[in-house]
């Protein structure tokens, strides 16, 4: 399991140059990717081509994030998309980032069984999310109304 | 107080086999590609069997052996697939104790739940579809003088089913039961998680069924439950499980363009109105009981009560009352009768409750008792057991928007009616609720305006037969656990038919 430590930091946001109109400012990523998960989607890609994921609810293998091909899963208009993940789309039911909006998401994995349809239950891993409450700064630094994209 | 021996030990009620393989066409069918997985207890953490690894070579021979067989099956009489029903029944509920041990083992719930609720209810859940066949009537319309709509049930044919890990065997039964009674062959994918019990019960009745009326094939969702799902020699798709699987499965469904029912989980609300707090009786020690079933089956429920709405009126008391109550029931040895609280059923479900629980923390909830992992020892210290955990805040917090499938739940208070039924609907599920309330007025309205397909009214986790189950919102589709299922596994034909010998006069 990746501690706090593993989590990739957010590329520094550039400087802008001195003649150049500011530029606004760097937003936090609202969802991350550990070491040992980026090892696992670069191994996954491997033998499956593009992926993408899209975060479940409900229940037995809900509340966790379902890993596909590219494409496999249709998002559509109830969908947003939360950014990327070393190279995949993240998706969530809009609904649903509504109630998380205020967090901020880290893809994690753990040793485990199953889930889903999810391609990594063979290699016997589990994505996992874990989750950090945005501080003061990055509530002011995000757009909370609309940050993502939504699909459709 | 019992405490069953573990199975491998001489004095277990079963014994397992080291290596299982599917059961397709009446026969034990290796997997084509001979690949398996390991099977942990969750008891222990340990393995104690290997399970087909399948692919969709062996989902296909399956749904050959279910297609020979559903035509000869579909035909049958009611009254023969009535009685083949009951004697399953009866098979199980004399083997009752030694599938109650196997479940425990496979999933790690506490064997006082496997033998008081999960055997029993799967073993009434063929009988009660065995009447509801043998009673189903179709329809004579009577149009005019001389023209009558008949209308006939017949089977879908083939079907395929996905079923979940928390109740492994009476999730088969709820599936399976209306399935067979309504004339259908069956392709059932158990979860990965817990395989064994349905392998077990398989056996048990192989000889009650033609061969390839029922078959299991076991693997990983993408391996085997992909190409059962998407297979286009299937009539109809059913899932329990989570949104973004059920949403795959809807969609699959569409290429075919065939009928799924779905089950997908809720964010039960537990309503605590004032005056269940009027006298220190029957009644209020009933409430704090249903208040701590969000701990039943390790929380791993679809409907857990997993949000407490208590009136603030009575909060302080009720809460202290409850917490006392929830704190007699710790995680014990599973074998153990005396156990209410068993262990989470596999390593990845313990990360992602431990994860919510983590959130909770920092979205700034009240841990009011537990909060953790528990430490085991006995040879269960590597198996994967949560502490019954209680978090207090208010419901924009995630603890109480998401299902964690664990036993946590999240409190707060309301004030007043109109309040408590506007935090009970604030979620995008609608699968189970609870009320509780001596007054009978309070008690309907709450009810009726709760969305959601089960209220529990005055007491809560009970699954009888006859009893319709299923979900608003997100909750999913259609009704189990009732008459009703069969609707889902048949088709009308309708016959329209003249008795008036004279032409019509167009032509």
């Amino acid at each position: 399991m990746a501690g706090g430590e593993a989590v990739a930091t957010p590329a520094p946001a550039a400087e802008p140059a001195a003649d150049a109109a500011p530029e606004p400012q760097h937003e936090p990523k609202r969802v991350e990717v550990t070491a040992e998960a980026r090892d696992l989607i670069s191994q996954l890609r491997e033998m499956h081509g593009d992926l993408m994921f899209h975060q479940s609810g409900g229940c037995c293998d809900g509340s966790s994030p379902m890993c596909y091909q590219d494409g496999e899963f249709k998002v559509g208009g109830s969908d947003v998309l939360l950014g990327e993940v070393a190279g995949c789309p993240f998706y969530m039911g809009a609904a649903q980032w509504k109630l998380w909006k205020h967090t901020r998401l880290i893809l994690d994995v753990v040793d485990g069984r199953g889930g889903g349809f999810s391609l990594e239950a063979p290699e016997g891993k589990r994505f996992l999310i874990r989750s950090e409450v945005m501080d003061d700064d990055e509530r002011a630094r995000i757009d909370l109304s609309c940050p993502v994209r939504r699909m459709g | 107080m019992t405490t069953y021996a573990r199975p491998g030990s001489a004095d277990s009620p079963v014994s397992f086999q080291s290596r299982y393989a599917n059961f397709i066409g009446g026969d034990w069918v290796d997997p084509v590609k001979g690949n398996y997985f390991e099977n942990p207890s969750p008891v222990t953490g340990h393995t104690f069997c290997e399970i087909p690894r399948s692919t969709a070579e062996d989902i296909e021979k399956a749904l050959d052996a279910a297609h020979k067989a559903a035509p000869g099956w579909g035909k049958t009489s009611p009254a023969d697939r009535a009685h083949a029903l009951n004697r399953m029944a009866d098979r199980l509920e004399e083997n009752l104790e030694r599938f109650a041990v196997a479940e425990t083992w496979d999933n790690g719930k506490a064997v006082r739940e496997t033998l008081a609720a999960d055997m029993p209810l799967a073993v009434d859940h063929f009988r009660y579809f065995a009447a509801c066949i043998r009673a189903q009537e179709g329809g004579i319309s009577q149009l005019d003088e001389d023209t009558v709509a008949y209308h006939f049930h017949e089977p879908l044919g083939v079907v395929g089913q996905i079923i979940p890990w928390n109740f492994p065997l009476l999730m088969a039964a709820w599936k399976l039961a209306p399935a067979l009674a309504a004339g259908n062959a069956v392709v059932l994918k158990p979860a990965e998680q817990t395989p064994v019990s349905i392998l077990m019960f398989a056996e048990m009745i192989a000889d009650l069924l033609p061969a390839g009326v029922l078959n299991v094939v076991n693997g990983f969702g993408i391996e085997a439950g992909k190409p059962l799902a998407t297979n286009e020699r299937i009539r109809k798709v059913a899932f329990t499980g989570e949104t973004t699987t059920g949403r795959l499965i809807m969609q699959y469904a569409s290429e075919n363009i065939i009928p799924v029912t779905l089950e997908l989980g809720g964010k039960s609300p537990n309503i605590f109105f004032a005056d269940v707090w009027d006298a220190d009786d029957d009644f209020r020690s009933k409430a704090l009981e249903g208040f701590t079933m969000f701990a039943l089956n390790q929380g791993e429920v679809c409907t857990c009560p997993s949000r407490a709405l208590v009136a603030r009126g009575i909060y302080d008391d009720f809460m202290a009352a409850a917490v006392d109550r929830v704190e007699q029931a710790r995680p014990g040895d599973p074998l153990d009768t005396d156990t209410r609280v068993g262990a989470q059923a596999s390593r990845d479900q313990l990360e992602k409750i431990l994860s919510y629980i983590d959130i909770g923390k920092k979205e700034g909830a009240k841990v009011l008792t537990g909060g953790g992992r528990a430490e085991m020892n006995g040879g269960l210290q590597d198996g994967f057991y949560v502490e019954p955990t209680v978090f207090q805040g208010d419901n924009g917090m995630r603890v109480f928007q998401e299902e964690i499938f664990g036993p946590v739940v999240s409190v707060t208070g309301f004030d007043g009616y109109d309040e408590a039924i506007s935090i009970a609907n604030d979620t995008l599920y609608g699968l189970g609720a609870g009320v509780w309330s001596r007054n009978m007025h309070t008690a309907y309205r709450a009810g009726r305006d709760i969305e959601a397909g089960r209220v529990w009214t005055n007491c809560y986790h009970l699954y009888p037969a006859h009893a319709a189950f299923g979900g608003y919102k997100q909750s999913g589709i259609g009704r189990e656990n009732h008459r009703m299922m069969l609707d889902h596994y048949q088709q009308t034909k309708n016959l329209l038919v003249s008795y008036d010998p004279k032409p019509m006069g167009f032509f």
